[in-house]
């Protein structure tokens, strides 16, 4: 590994004044799983490291009503364990416990999961469905970026230079939502998947979808909405033909690359089977 | 470019190191500390051979820079004395060996987390412990005999 400087801040201020310094050539570390890797594999050159371990504030987890806010540094770990987060969607709790290993989800953190933008990772994908909204800060001050927003193109976030990620905040779910995560893990469990698929729906009392979210992993570029598909189930009875459309509707809106796990093509067509598996179960 | 003053703890025992910024855990413990037990395999964090516990959490020792672990407490397999290591040895629960140490301080790990882990639970833990032997049977049966007491 190449040498660098390594900072711990043991303040928030103090991070945002040292990532104004010299925001090009400084890199942030939460947990350190994606970096440490980029950085032996000599993928990442930083001239400078800011570790964030010692800023205790960024673990926190808080519900607050119907919503909640989830510190950046928060581990995958802790929020599949947490009660408040269950308590919002056990879905979200659960996508937290199937990433990766056990050794990978006491390290890794939401925050450095988020900022990496691994199109095929989990967690931005429910958080997606979920309608997240990321709080970053900088020296100039703090702005609210919807998920959908966040991920610009693959290993790409629209954060600025000097910008650090400090929590994702979820909204209040519709009364008696209901939110699943589905992964395609056609080789080992701690893979990444083939594609995933979010859905989360609401009905009312003459099951009439008035609330519906898909959002799908290792898809495209950066992990999407399939807002046709959504559109499409609004209004509507969630029977077989409401959901075969969507998960139609939702192959289409998909992006993938021809890599190891599938070509395109296959992984299109599994975006479909998987977000009608997911709907058929919240329907 | 940067070097740190580091304490933790490494199996009970206080260290006070230096180490350069770019220093891994793996390194630290192998090469500075002579705690070979611990070994290096895929280097990135899949293959499990490098488990340590890190404030009781398994963790990857090659995906750590050692100054992660300042103030933390570090153990390794040379700091395990736990009924597993009779239970792996009746249950025949390794093959060639290299994925031993890593196998045993996961599953010393979970049975600290979880006294009663389950068959499920057991599997889920282990999942990210690669035994190239496949002596997966012998190893479960192992750590399930462990956590009944023996």
């Amino acid at each position: 590994m190449r040498p660098f400087e390594y900072v711990e801040p043991e303040t928030l201020d103090e991070a945002l004044e040292i990532l104004a310094g010299d925001p090009d050539d400084t890199l942030v570390m939460a947990g350190g799983t994606s970096l440490v890797i980029l950085m032996k594999q000599d993928l990442a050159r930083p001239a400078r490291v800011v570790g964030l371990r010692r800023i205790a504030q960024l673990r926190e987890i808080a519900a607050n009503g119907g919503t909640i806010a989830l510190g950046a540094l928060a581990t995958h770990g802790a929020l599949a364990r947490s009660e408040a987060v269950r308590r919002h969607a056990p879905a979200l709790a659960s996508t937290f416990a199937a990433v990766a290993t056990v050794r990978i989800r006491e390290q890794a953190t939401l925050g450095g999961n988020l900022a990496h933008a691994d199109p095929a990772q989990d967690p931005p994908v429910t958080l997606l469905a979920l309608d997240g909204v990321a709080v970053a800060r900088s020296r100039f001050g703090e702005r609210r970026i919807p998920l959908d927003a966040l991920f610009a193109d693959i290993f790409e976030t629209s954060l600025e230079p000097g910008e650090l990620l400090l929590r994702v905040e979820l909204p209040a779910l519709p009364a008696g939502a209901r939110a699943t995560y589905k992964k395609f893990l056609p080789a080992t469990l701690d893979d990444y998947a083939t594609v995933s698929v979010a859905a989360v729906v609401a009905t009312d009392a003459a099951g009439a979808c008035t609330h519906a979210r898909i959002a799908l992993g290792g898809a495209g570029p950066v992990p999407l909405r399939a807002r046709e598909a959504e559109r499409s189930l609004v209004g509507r009875r969630l029977d077989d033909a409401a959901i075969h459309e969507a998960a139609a509707l939702a192959a289409a809106a998909t992006d993938p690359i021809d890599d190891l796990r599938g070509s395109a093509e296959y992984k299109r067509a599994m975006a479909g089977v998987w977000t009608e598996r997911a709907l058929r179960e919240v329907a | 470019m940067s070097r740190h003053r580091i304490r933790f703890t490494l199996n009970d025992a206080p260290v006070e190191v230096t180490v350069p910024a770019e220093r891994l855990l793996i390194d630290l413990l192998r090469e500075d500390l002579a705690k070979t037990g611990t070994k290096d395999g895929c280097s990135v964090g899949v293959c499990g051979l490098c488990t340590v516990q890190i404030d009781g959490a398994p963790m990857s020792a090659c995906l750590l820079l050692a100054t992660q672990v300042d103030g933390a407490a570090v153990r390794t397999i040379e700091g395990l004395a736990s009924p597993l290591q009779d239970a792996f040895i009746d249950e025949g629960g390794f093959q060639c060996g290299i994925c031993t140490s890593g196998q045993l301080m996961t599953a010393d790990a979970l049975l600290r987390a979880k006294p009663e882990a389950t068959a499920t639970e057991i599997n889920d833990w282990q999942m990210g412990n690669l035994c190239r032997c496949t002596g997966y049977y012998g190893i479960a049966r192992a750590i399930a005999k462990a956590r009944d007491g023996g």
